[in-house]
């Protein structure tokens, strides 16, 4: 059992949990993830580490309710236990110094890439942050990047908060000023997609996270595979960053999308409605 | 041995064969003629003394059976269940020769369940009182993992298994469907070998969470890496990632580890279509086979590139298969797998074989017929040709030598690895092989850490 040691509202069905776990925090790396279960009949369902504190042994993710376990994870308060956390999964990002870097979150995508830029700034990067959201209820962590970070745009599709429009609509301003050594995106997968698009006509260098479907994690399901440079990769071992010139988009939506209708069935079954591309 | 007939079977996950009664077990165990140098006892990799069980059985002493069994098997629930006795022990079992060895593996089930029901338990496996011998990690819950930590628990050492999921027993959990080894008989053998003083610390993936160095540095004095082989292999044709092309290993973990036949109870979805494509002919291609049918598919077909005579599955788990109706296209390969426009698969493209001469593995290899494509309607395709070694630990122990295909390099008799302290065994260094054997490289790696500690 893991007890949750904090749990904040953040945004709009978006939620910060902690969760005591010493060994994690110690081994937690940016860039990767943990496998979660609920309870007894739960899945396993994988989120990105959001932050740790190796003194008090605590690790936090972001948790948006959308399906089944993440509204239960949600549902959960201070106090209340899950049955399991299995981590840091995934290779660590790289964040040497490589000069300027652009990292953008989409969504709850975002936090994500917290823990990414922050290392980043650490390591001497010039750090430029973009966050996306559908609207101002949406945005997230802005304070939190803006502490590790050297500057913040924020765009949302209805212009409620930062200039409206999409993260894309921020990336090429700021290409036509400046050209990055790196590009890091994470979020909704045609956010990604859209954004490798927009630096391979530039040639800049860019990574994106991919979020797939799996099971154990550690590749032994091979639920979470993906197109890289026409040849199929495991999200959870060999990723889950990737070149976003080399990923197969269209393949990785579509594998995405596979248990939408049961994901249906799931939610009817808890009571609730499926909210599943409206989310992102 | 009475089965829940087909017809009944083929909706519900309950386990098959019913097991003996005790009656049965006893006429069954009074046919053997208690060989002076039993020949059976040769061919079982964890040396049961077979013949002084089965007489204890003979004789109504059913809890000496057990005790036998255990002095040297800490799995006989599973091992009576899942084990090729037709190619161990039952083989070379004198009455072979007349056609109708000893029933052992049902005999060594009878025991174990027995005692199970009774909550007999046997005097040599009481939890050790004065447990005070040196830390010693375990890596991977799965049948190695599992023997060598009870085999030195036994010993007195301080056993910590580390397993990357949330559920003990490895293969038997995630693999072998419910039908052929009910998990709650795994979780009561596991709660044995925990009674014996063993520590399992569950959710924690050695080379992520801590490293070999780390645990090291917290005292441990020998690792024995049974991690088994959990890569899925491909085929590396095209369509492979098309929707509704698993792995046999992601489907089998949703139906048996995640309980996914239970969806909506549970919340682990799976997709069944009406047609099941199932490539490979080894045991795990005939239990995604047989759970596909249970869970609703109309039709179902093993494709495999060579004859039934080349086929790596039990030959009780195939006449299962063929009396639930599964459809056997044999000297046949798939190509290409075909989708529709939103990436469901529609088709597989296959070509027919014939055997030419015996290749590295001994048996004849397939060859492609020129000209006789043909395609097959398919709505899900379920890959299960063999894995490969997880990479994730051995990424991170340096220096420790692997083979060309990535296991790890091992000796036969004491799984001492390149590093002094590092034991290996199991699938983690044969590639893909039975519980069974696993369990003997436990046992062998067992022994060898103990001589490690004592010199």
């Amino acid at each position: 059992m893991y007890a949750i040691t904090k749990k904040e509202k953040i945004a709009s069905e978006i939620y910060l949990v902690e969760f005591e776990f010493m060994d994690l925090a110690k081994a937690a790396s940016p860039g990767q993830f943990v496998i979660l279960r609920i309870d007894e009949k739960g899945e396993r369902f994988p989120l990105t580490l959001f932050d740790w504190n190796t003194e008090k042994g605590t690790i936090q993710v972001v948790c948006q309710a959308i399906g089944v376990s993440t509204r239960k994870l949600c549902a959960l308060n201070e106090g209340d236990s899950i049955l399991d956390i299995v981590g840091p999964l995934g290779r660590a990002t790289d964040t040497k110094n490589i000069g300027k870097v652009i990292c953008i979150g989409g969504g709850v995508g975002t936090a994500e890439a917290y823990p990414i830029a922050k290392k980043m700034k650490e390591n001497g990067n010039d750090v430029t942050v973009i966050i996306g959201a559908r609207n101002k209820d949406f945005v997230i962590c802005e304070e939190k990047m803006r502490a590790v970070c050297h500057t913040v745009h924020v765009a949302t599709d209805d212009g409620t908060q930062g200039k409206k429009g999409f993260v894309t609509d921020v990336l090429r301003d700021l290409l036509e000023k400046d050209t990055p050594d790196l590009v890091f995106a994470i979020g909704p997968a045609v956010m990604m997609k859209k954004v490798a698009e927009m630096t391979k006509e530039k040639n800049i260098k860019t990574l994106v996270s991919l979020n797939s479907i799996m099971i154990d994690g550690t590749g032994m399901c091979g639920g979470c595979r993906v197109l890289v440079g026409e040849k199929v990769k495991f999200a959870c071992v060999d990723g889950p960053e990737f070149d976003g010139h080399q990923v197969d988009f269209e393949d990785m939506m579509s594998r995405g999308k596979r248990y939408h209708d049961k994901e249906e069935i799931a939610l009817q079954q808890h009571g609730g409605v499926c909210r599943r591309g409206r989310a992102h | 041995m009475r089965e829940q007939n087909p017809k009944e079977r083929i909706k519900n996950f309950n386990e098959v064969p019913y097991g003996y009664n005790k009656e049965e077990a006893i006429a069954e165990a009074s046919r053997c003629l208690q060989c002076k140098k039993p020949p059976c006892v040769k061919g079982c990799p964890v040396e049961v003394n077979i013949p002084a069980f089965i007489l204890a059985i003979k004789e109504d002493r059913f809890l000496d059976a057990i005790k036998i069994i255990k002095e040297t098997n800490n799995l006989p629930a599973v091992c009576g269940r899942v084990c090729p006795q037709e190619d161990q022990c039952e083989k070379l079992c004198v009455l072979q020769k007349k056609g109708n060895p000893i029933d052992i593996g049902s005999l060594e089930r009878f025991a174990a369940d027995w005692s199970r029901e009774n909550k007999q338990v046997p005097i040599n496996h009481k939890k050790s009182k004065k447990i005070d011998g040196e830390m010693i990690a375990v890596i991977g819950a799965g049948p190695s993992g599992l023997t060598c930590a009870s085999d030195l628990a036994l010993l007195g050492y301080k056993v910590t298994i580390f397993e990357a999921l949330h559920k003990p027993g490895g293969v038997l959990t995630y693999g072998i469907p419910e039908f052929r080894l009910p998990k709650n008989i795994v979780m009561d053998e596991v709660a044995a070998i925990e009674y014996l003083g063993v520590n399992v610390k569950y959710n924690f993936v050695i080379g992520k969470i801590k490293s070999i160095d780390e645990l090291r540095q917290e005292g441990y004095k020998a690792f024995y890496i049974a991690s088994g082989a959990g890569l899925p292999y491909f085929m590396n044709i095209p369509g492979e990632n098309l929707n509704g092309v698993y792995s046999a290993n992601e489907f089998l973990t949703r139906i048996n580890l995640m309980k996914a036949y239970k969806f909506p109870e549970y919340d682990t979805p799976i997709k069944v279509g009406k047609k099941v494509a199932v490539i490979g002919a080894g045991n795990v291609a005939i239990d995604s086979a047989r759970s596909a049918l249970r869970l609703g598919a109309e039709k179902v077909y093993i494709v495999y590139r060579r004859t039934e005579q080349e086929m790596p599955a039990r030959l009780d788990e195939i006449h299962h298969a063929e009396e639930e109706g599964i459809i056997f296209h044999l000297l046949t390969s798939p190509i290409k797998i075909l989708g529709d426009e939103s990436k469901e698969v529609k088709k597989i493209l296959c070509i027919k074989n014939k055997l030419g001469d015996p290749d590295d593995s001994g048996r004849r290899r397939p060859l492609p017929i020129a000209k006789s494509e043909f395609e097959m309607t398919t709505d899900t395709v379920v890959v299960a040709i063999g894995n490969g070694p997880n990479p994730i630990l051995q990424d991170t122990i340096k220096g420790l030598q692997l083979n060309r295909w990535g296991n790890i390099e091992a000796d036969k008799n004491t799984c001492i690895t390149n590093i002094k302290d590092i034991f290996a065994g199991g699938d983690i260094v044969t590639g893909a092989a039975t519980v069974i054997a696993a369990m003997g490289a436990g046992k062998r790696a067992a022994r060898a850490i103990n001589e490690h500690i004592q010199s």
